[in-house]
């Protein structure tokens, strides 16, 4: 029973939860927090569960569930998850009760619905990871968006309202297309030379779709591909993603760069790569050479930041870039490498945008001028900070440098993209990230402490420093033994690569010249 | 001539609530202070009403030597507008005594509306739907104007009657003209005779009319102006009224000929209903974003909806069918939720109409707030409430009649609608409140809101509920 159900009693339980709150008074605080992190916990020790039983041999979708839904339109309940998706569904369920952790005092009123607000998006964002529907996709993407727009507009900052409806309209224009490109995809497989039925059924789709032919395909390629890269965001579309990260209140930026910015790579890979594999080869020097030019951009715009949190904001895009490029470079190394720099940056992001956070709740700035001299007073702070900027720059020994390392090799002699020069390019992010992240640090933390108010800052509390240990523990573990985690999406990534080849017709371009399987066996 | 007692059964829920009423009518002039029995008996009769409608819906059949149809679509309609009446009625009560309107004759008038409409379904002749149309406006223009002592809506009322009385002429010109050329107003004779039709010029131009009156009914742009008026003179519960039942009933009309009648129609037909739905989808939406009344905004919201559904008319297959049939379901739910929510808050001289009322609406009164969230978030089509069903099976239509052109108008126009509905939302929980003084909330008032709410999210996630029975239709 738990076999073939846990994944919808994942995705479903924080609504249980949130339910639960639903019915409890506003004054009930710790009661609303209790139940909200109790929840949130339970959810992430059942996908920890799913983690441990997942079979990392097989390719395949598993836990697979399934049951017909809305009759007319052949569409099912269909939920599954391979080696793609695995990470991403324990990373939402260790980032859900972190945030709601760390926002534990700093939500001083609408309580309850904050907390049935972030339960409801862990609902949203587990359903997109798990949806093998096209349409059962959709209404998570969606309807995700709902609670999101409410995180940042309710308990947002200054500018929210502006934040909340830019992110709200911008990721919506795209989805809307994305919408149109499924219904013509189902349209499409009703015709009886293709499938003869009506389906958003994602297995199904996968059989027919890679066989458009080029010029249909580059169009609803490109609807998807806005979609997701809206969502990414990819350069240049990503001016909704600062004044959202910015204005949203620190659990929001958590979960919006952890978990939502990883979605449209998501859905890159789940949807993009296979079903339109020939338009994939045809647009990739274009997405290649904006994901290379969002590395730089970002890391350039970052550096110029006075607000930390800006700062923090504009490194996402840059480090999106790499994981962009990874996933059109089309190799093993490369995918696997974006999969597990997607973990990372949902770490190391996750975990500046919390200390941030902590910052502001002792300071109520973030400007980097007003610091100085931190680490004096706050040195249990200052270590996780340079831990986590360490770690998002990509020092060997910590999480970034696995990911990074592998994107850059596999996109270094990708046949596909068939030129180092991205890769080289992409390198020149590493080292910006360094100079951004470390001179910030500098400023930040180093020097004598200019600021009176600066004296008296408390160092972490024990709840603050629950919040960030898993985090560092996370980052420590992909960083000396990856290979606990790129086992599981070793499997999975190699058949995508091999899917991606055949929908191009069999065609064999395979260039694994560095096997993974040949570092396991060690 | 005589009747067989099946004609009667298969057409109760007509004749019921045609005698429900008369009785209205009947209490409301020999009783005193009848407006307390008056909502009971009116929600008690459309109720059984639309009991009738469910239990006669597999005797399709026509009756009364032909001049109506009974049984499914014919009953499915009479369902939606049945529940769109019964919903007004609920959230009627408390606005009409605030008003100090509450005179029975409102149900009265109510009820014959509702007549109306469910002749326009049942019809199986052109003058049939002329009655119905007729029938049906009557009862709103009186409705319209409800409010005598107020210039606002003795202005609606006006301008609707003689807006209406324009658009009846075209139709009737039309109707005239298809019977010239056709030989009859009679459905089937028309349908049969239509590949002769099809050359001949005064047909179409029969046509074009009764295109012109129904656009006129639906608020199709460019005949769309008297809407935001109308809407917004006539007293809130009407306007719910007449933008869900009123509505649905001129689509009615529209399917049966539209997509019945004219079903084997040329690609000129279709192309002026692609561009009919083009221009009120892009129209309605651009000029909502402006309105400062939410009445008005929900007007002009009203008429970019029309487009929507004029998107499904226009794509004519069976899928369009079926998704014009949920649309409307679904839009009745949402669109007298927000006008109901609307009603609740008002205040006598059209006070906390504005979005700045609505401010820290959230906060003051959550509940309301609540609902009136899933309104907006469902009219703007946001899964996983009804309203992006119902918008995903009619675009999903109109791809499949190779209209993918209107299908992205749609979506696109869909995301700028988001921008005045979350408007609302953003007044509501992320301002803070202002000064303006809500009235109590009466409890027939929240049923009735909370039943739209519940349909609304029970659509969404279950359409099948609605969906098995407009697929078996036809």
């Amino acid at each position: 029973m738990l076999e073939t159900s846990i994944l919808s009693v994942i995705i479903f339980l924080p609504l249980l939860g949130a339910l639960a709150i639903l019915f409890l008074r506003q004054d009930q605080a710790s009661m609303i927090k209790g139940v909200g992190i109790l929840t949130a916990t339970i959810d992430f020790l059942l996908s920890v569960y799913l983690f441990v039983v997942f079979d990392s041999q097989n390719p395949g979708m598993q836990f697979v569930q399934r049951f017909r839904w809305i009759e007319g339109l052949n569409v099912s309940y269909y939920v599954g998850v391979d080696g793609i998706s695995l990470l991403l569904i324990v990373l939402t369920t260790l980032l859900t009760p972190i945030a709601l952790l760390s926002s534990w005092n700093s939500i001083a009123r609408r309580l309850k619905e904050y907390v049935i607000m972030m339960l409801l998006l862990e609902v949203g964002m587990l359903g997109v990871f798990c949806a093998l529907d096209l349409f059962l996709f959709y209404i998570f993407w969606e309807g995700m968006l709902i609670p999101m727009y409410f995180i940042i507009g309710i308990w947002g900052g200054e500018n929210r309202i502006y934040a909340a409806i830019k992110f709200f309209l911008f990721t919506l224009v795209g989805s809307l297309l994305m919408l149109v490109a499924i219904i013509w995809l189902a349209i499409y497989a009703s015709d009886p030379n293709q499938l003869g039925r009506f389906t958003t059924d994602l297995t199904e789709l996968y059989k027919i779709a890679p066989a458009l032919p080029i010029a249909l395909q580059s169009w609803i390629f490109l609807a998807f591909t806005l979609s997701f890269a809206i969502k990414v965001p990819i350069f240049p579309f990503h001016t909704w993603l600062p004044d959202a990260h910015v204005e949203a209140p620190t659990a929001g930026s958590v979960i919006l760069a952890g978990i939502l910015l990883k979605m449209g790579t998501y859905g890159l890979l789940r949807f993009c790569l296979p079903l339109f594999p020939h338009a994939t080869i045809k647009y990739m020097p274009l997405i290649a050479v904006l994901a290379v030019t969002g590395i730089i951009y970002g890391a350039l715009v970052s550096m110029v930041q006075k607000d930390i949190k800006k700062l923090v904001a504009y490194s996402s895009v840059s480090h999106l870039g790499f994981v962009v490029l990874g996933i059109v470079a089309l190799n093993e190394e490369a995918i696997q490498g974006s999969i597990i720099q997607m973990i990372n940056h949902g770490l190391s992001t996750g975990a500046l945008f919390i200390i941030v956070g902590m910052i502001y709740d002792r300071r109520h700035t973030r400007e980097i001028s007003e610091f100085g001299g931190l680490s004096k007073v706050m040195p249990v702070l200052a270590t996780f900070l340079m831990i986590i900027s360490l770690s998002s720059i990509g020092l060997p020994g910590l999480n970034g440098f696995v990911g990074e390392f592998l994107i850059l090799l596999g996109s270094f002699h990708s046949t596909y993209l068939n030129s180092p020069t991205y890769a080289v390019l992409a390198t020149t992010g590493v080292v910006l990230s360094a100079v951004y992240l470390l001179w910030m640090y500098q400023r930040v933390m180093f020097g004598s402490i200019t600021k009176p108010e600066n004296h008296t800052l408390k160092d972490l509390s024990f709840r603050e420093v629950v919040v960030l240990a898993p985090i560092v523990l996370f980052v420590f573990w992909i960083g000396v033994y990856p290979l606990s985690y790129l086992n599981k999406t070793a499997a999975s990534t190699k058949a995508l690569v091999m899917q991606v080849e055949q929908g191009l017709g069999g065609k064999v371009y395979s260039t694994t010249r560095l096997s993974l399987e040949h570092s396991r066996q060690r | 001539m005589t009747f067989r007692s099946i004609e009667f059964i298969s057409t109760s829920p007509l004749l019921g609530l045609t005698l429900l009423a008369l009785l209205v009518l009947f209490l409301e002039a020999l009783m005193k202070k009848s407006e307390g029995a008056i909502f009971v008996v009116t929600l008690v009769g459309i109720a059984g009403c639309i009991a009738l409608s469910i239990r006669s819906f597999d005797q399709t059949g026509t009756a009364f030597l032909g001049m109506v149809k009974a049984g499914g679509l014919t009953n499915f309609f009479y369902v939606v507008f049945l529940i769109a009446a019964g919903l007004t009625v609920l959230i009627s009560r408390s606005y009409l005594e605030r008003e100090r309107i509450n005179f029975g004759e409102y149900y009265c008038m109510l009820l014959f509306g509702a007549v109306g409409m469910m002749l326009i379904a049942a019809a199986n002749d052109l003058i049939i739907i002329f009655l119905g149309i007729e029938l049906m406006s009557l009862s709103l223009y009186v409705l319209a104007g409800f409010m005598r002592k107020r210039p606002k809506s003795i202005e609606s009322a006006l301008k609707y009657f003689i807006l209406g009385a324009f658009a009846t002429g075209f139709l009737l010109y039309g109707i005239a003209l298809i019977y010239g050329t056709a030989g009859s107003t009679r459905f089937e004779t028309i349908s049969a005779r239509f590949p002769d039709l099809v050359s001949d010029a005064l047909f179409w131009i029969g046509v074009g009319f009764i295109l012109i009156g129904f656009s006129f009914k639906v608020a199709a742009v460019p005949f769309h102006m008297w809407v935001p008026d109308v809407y917004e003179g006539a007293p809130t519960t009407v306007s719910a009224f007449m933008s869900t039942g009123g509505k649905a009933a001129a689509f009615a009309a529209i399917v049966l000929l539209f997509i019945d009648v004219f079903g084997a129609r040329t690609p000129k037909l279709t192309s002026v209903l692609s561009a009919l739905s083009a221009a009120t989808m892009i129209v309605g939406n651009i000029i909502a974003i402006s309105q400062q009344n939410l009445k008005r905004m929900l007007a002009y919201s009203s008429i970019a909806h029309a487009g929507y559904i004029l998107a499904g008319v226009a794509a004519g297959n069976e899928l369009a069918l079926s998704g014009i049939l949920f649309y409307l379901t679904a839009y009745t739910f949402m669109n007298i939720g927000g006008f109901g929510v609307l009603s609740l808050l008002e205040q006598q001289e059209d006070r906390n109409l504005t979005f700045e009322d609505y401010g820290g609406l959230g906060y003051r009164k959550p509940f309301v707030a609540a609902l009136m969230c899933i309104f907006m978030f469902s009219l703007s089509g946001i899964p996983p409430f009804a309203g992006f069903f119902g918008k995903y099976y009619i675009f999903a239509a109109a791809v499949k009649a190779h209209l993918t052109w209107l299908a992205i108008v749609g979506v696109l126009t869909s995301a700028i609608s988001v921008y005045y509905y979350l408007r609302l939302v953003v007044y509501m929980y992320f301002r803070e409140g202002t000064s303006s003084e809500l009235p109590g909330t009466s409890k027939a008032s929240l049923v009735g809101l909370t039943v739209c709410a519940a349909a609304v999210l029970a659509l969404g996630i279950l359409p099948s509920i609605v969906l098995h029975v407009t697929q078996a239709l036809r």
